[in-house]
């Protein structure tokens, strides 16, 4: 074993890879805790699949492919939502129906375009490959999108926790709903080139839900998501580094892993098992 | 466009074995997606086409029939999800991502580890057009078998994914019936992950059976169309991916989604204009009681 | 073992206890016997354990101690006998569900038909005789979802019927429907009574209790009281159920006494209200089900 411990810190790229992976693991995680409260877990899921037709067309455009991605992304969430209001169909079958019908879309689009759009990093992310514009991009997103939800925290949160009282205090519901949607998207748009759209989702999904095992306050959670989820893309891209294997992969893994020490952590939940509710009177 | 190229499909051999094989999968499936869209598993069967990756891996590299490998992983994702759900009080929908987005993420880690030997390529996106007689032979196997298991045991299906309390008072055996749907599942999942590959796999599986929802009032119905709606626009997508180069998934489900498009718009009964007239009927004959 | 067709069933839970996978103990060392040809309330409040009671006489969650019997046969062997028929609360169904009010009904049947479940004659009669009981057989090719809330509910009961069953569970049946769907149900549910079948009723709405059950099983999270429902309904016991639940409305200590003596006038929207008499004497709306109760009590009073 000649290749020192300390070898990925000296490249480059592996330092860009970092700075990136950081900063999206950050701010999936911070979403990710709205999105495990919402039951809109399915929704990460969504809309980053949703994002390959915008890419694909913003390319044939020539306009910036974020642009194209979060158009689309954007248009799955809100038409899902329209579609749902106009039938008898359930969400989560809408949704289905809506994300892989853009999916596939953008996947006939791209066959159709005989271009160097590597259908693979978008999918998958090239985290590794990431150049300092790129990095610049992702950084101004991420931070963007980090800002405002840290800034609006305790509305999202009261709109994630009781919808309708949300409405009765006079908040705009819906508008608060397309905000976190919009701000999804972005965040997605933000971590193709790092995670790409497939691996996305659980990011979206894992730090919100290893938090929400380990700690009972919001705020606690936000902290615990954002610590673990960084601290795991970081001994995910150093492992993949050296396993010469998918970085995105490894991420995730890592943070499975961090999912299933929570859950032993928890002692089969016991640590977060409410006391019996009060018997509220007919 | 000439006559001769729109038939020139229909003189490859594998042309011929990918259309038939595709319509008979889109058939399976769109009988099964009625189930899985009215017993609310949609995400489900999105979990589980992502879930079945790393046993296509592991069983291509040790030699093993692909059909096993994704079988047992998707019933090891499954197990771990019921599992997890059980002990923890995170809502379901998290645990089902947490836990099939850690499996697909192995699965991706397998192919990235042995790049020789996995085509990444056919295991996401599918590859009809190149399928190989064997699997064929296990994808009849699969077909014939949950079309079977279907028609003897539809009606208690049915009464599963309606009332199961009524189901378990009446004594039938809950669980089984439980299990028998999660096994059509991950079988159907295993045959269209051929056709259309991981990630649209889902599409099949609820697509027809939502867009069938919208056309008919009755179960049975409701069945038969489901099944009819996968077989056409799989053949259909199948044939059209031949002037496409490739990308079969791709334009089957293209056509499922249009398919259910036409059905929100245009339903009989409870599409959005049916319902748009029916609402301004009533603002004719009674409007003080319009919205 | 198994009794006559016509005999009517038994009923016992002896020391039932339930607790929940997450470790919630929903249900402690509960103990009460009902005997065929009865309607019992279930009254508890929110949360006292009236589903979890249902459940495990429906075999759905297993005690953690004690066991339901039905006459002497454990749980198991009553469903496969079919005697164990279920009216769901309105909120466990999935009205969008594409089945009509005939399918629904004949589900009913599934127990007595073969492994395929292909309906025979004597299945579509009893489906049949169950819809016109109800009123709902020219309604019978509905979708279930639009139908209104008194005729969904009674789809349900028109499905117990078919199914023949002996001992009947109505979770919840008068949430959300009318004055008239209630007073439709409720003479059927005497009728089901004359026929000797035991039927159980979980309610929260006291006011119809004494109007026409019985016996009345009162819970919270354990049985606190069973028996007939002149002996069991009294404001002691109600109090000790509903603790500081209940809204209490003390007439004696009222002003409207002193204005007009003993006319009094209670009005309330959905619920009926219980009205106590003196001593707890039980206020009758329908008195032909209790006119030698009413009579006993006026000859006492003289
Ligand atoms: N599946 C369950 N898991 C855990 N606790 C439950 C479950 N179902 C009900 N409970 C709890 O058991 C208690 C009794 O509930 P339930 O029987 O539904 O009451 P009721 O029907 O009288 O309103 C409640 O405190 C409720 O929170
Ligand atoms: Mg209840």
């Amino acid at each position: 074993m000649n290749v020192s411990l300390l070898e990925p810190f000296r490249h480059e790229f592996m330092l860009q890879a970092f700075a990136a992976g950081g900063l999206v693991a950050a701010v999936c995680a911070v979403l990710s805790c709205y999105l495990v409260l919402r039951g809109w877990s399915l929704m990460g899921d969504a809309v980053s699949h949703a994002v390959l037709p915008g890419i694909v067309l913003a390319y044939l455009a020539g306009l910036p492919l974020g642009v194209g991605a979060f158009a689309s992304g954007l248009l799955c969430a809100t038409g899902t939502g329209w579609i749902k209001r106009h039938t008898r169909v359930k969400e989560d079958t809408v949704m289905g129906v809506v994300f892989t019908g853009l999916f596939a879309l953008g996947l006939v689009l791209h066959v159709r375009t005989p271009s160097e759009l590597h259908l693979d990093h978008i999918l998958f992310g090239n985290l590794l490959g990431i150049e300092p514009g790129q990095l610049r991009e992702t950084t101004i997103l991420a931070g963007g999108v980090l800002a405002v939800v840290l800034a609006l925290r305790r509305t999202l949160l009261l709109a994630a926790f009781d919808p309708s009282h949300t409405r009765v205090l006079g908040f705009p519901l819906r508008a608060l709903d397309t905000l976190l949607l919009a701000l999804l998207a972005l965040a997605i748009v933000a971590s193709i080139q790092a995670v790409g759209i497939v691996l996305v989702i659980a990011m979206l999904i894992t730090p919100g839900a290893t938090a929400f095992l380990l700690v009972r306050r919001f705020d606690a959670m936000l902290a615990v998501a954002t610590g673990g989820a960084v601290v795991s893309t970081f001994i995910g891209i150093y492992v993949s580094f050296f396993a010469d294997a998918s970085t995105a992969a490894c991420i995730v893994l890592v943070q499975a892993l961090g999912f299933v020490a929570a859950l032993t952590l928890s002692a089969g939940g016991r640590l977060r098992r409410r006391a019996a509710p009060p018997a509220d009177p007919a | 466009m000439s006559l001769d190229l729109l038939l020139q499909p229909f003189s490859y051999d594998y042309m011929l074995t990918a259309l038939w094989v595709s319509t008979l999968i889109g058939a399976v499936c769109g009988l099964l997606s009625g189930f899985i869209t009215l017993k609310g598993w949609s995400l489900m069967g999105d979990a589980l086409s992502h879930a079945v990756v790393p046993g296509v891996g592991l069983a291509h590299l040790a030699g093993l029939p692909l059909s096993l490998g994704a079988f047992t992983s998707g019933l090891l994702a499954a197990a771990a999800m019921s599992f997890v759900k059980l002990k923890t009080p995170v809502r379901e929908d998290a645990v089902i991502g947490v836990v099939f987005t850690a499996f697909f993420a192995f699965g991706i880690l397998l192919i990235s580890l042995f790049p020789a030997q996995l085509d990444l390529k056919s295991i996401i996106f599918g590859n009809i057009l190149a399928i190989a007689p064997g699997d064929v032979a296990q994808l009849v196997a699969i077909s014939v078998l949950c079309v079977a298991v279907l028609a003897l045991q539809w009606r208690d299906l049915l009464l599963f994914s309606f009332d199961p309390n009524q189901a378990r008072t009446l004594g039938l055996p809950v669980r089984r019936l439980h299990l028998t749907l999660l096994l059509l599942l991950s079988a159907t999942t295993v045959a269209a992950l051929q056709a259309v590959g991981a990630i649209l796999v889902v599409a099949m599986l609820i697509t027809p059976g939502a867009t069938a929802y919208l056309l008919t009032d009755r179960f049975g119905r409701m069945l038969v169309l489901g099944s009819a709606l996968g077989a056409f626009t799989a053949f259909a997508g199948a044939y059209a991916s031949y002037f496409l180069d490739g990308a079969t998934g791709g334009c089957i489900v293209v056509l499922q989604t249009l398919g259910f498009l036409l059905a929100f718009v245009f339903g009989p009964k409870h599409g959005l204009l049916a319902a748009r007239r029916a609402r301004r009927r009533l603002c004719l004959v009674a409007p003080a009681v319009a919205p | 073992m198994t009794p006559a067709p016509d005999r009517p069933l038994t009923l016992a839970a002896r020391g039932v206890t339930v607790t929940y996978p997450n470790g919630h103990v929903a249900l402690t060392d509960a103990t009460f016997a009902l005997g065929g040809g009865t309607i019992c309330a279930l009254v508890g409040v929110n949360g006292s354990g009236k589903s979890t009671l249902f459940k495990a006489l429906m075999g759905f969650v297993v005690p953690s101690a004690g066991a339901v019997t039905i006459s002497d046969e454990p749980v198991r062997t009553a469903q496969r006998r079919g005697w164990v028929a279920y009216v769901p609360q309105a909120e466990e169904v999935d009205w969008t569900f594409p089945v009509n009010v005939h399918d629904v009904v004949m589900m009913g049947r599934y127990g007595y038909m073969n492994f395929l479940r292909i309906p025979r004659a004597a299945d579509r009669d009893a489906v049949a005789d169950a819809l016109r009981r109800v009123g709902l057989w020219d309604l019978r090719d509905r979708q279930i979802g639009e139908l209104s809330g008194g005729q969904k509910k009674r789809v349900f009961v028109a499905r117990a019927l078919a199914q023949q069953g002996r001992v009947i569970l109505l979770d919840e049946p008068f949430t959300g429907v009318d004055v008239k769907t209630e007073e439709a149900i409720v003479a059927l549910l005497r009728e089901l009574r004359a026929e000797g079948r035991l039927i159980l009723v979980s309610t929260h709405n006291l006011g119809s209790v004494p109007e026409f059950c019985d016996q009345v099983v009162l819970i919270n999270r354990t049985v606190l009281a069973c028996g007939p429902t002149s002996e069991v309904f009294t404001a002691d016991n109600l109090q000790r159920a509903f603790g500081g639940a209940l809204r209490h409305f003390d007439l004696s200590r009222s002003t409207v006494e002193e204005h007009d003596g003993r006319q009094v006038t209670v009005l309330t929207d959905d619920e009926r209200p219980l009205v106590l008499g003196q001593g707890g004497h039980l206020e009758y709306r329908d008195r032909s089900a209790h006119e030698k109760l009413v009579a006993d009590r006026e000859a006492g009073k003289t």
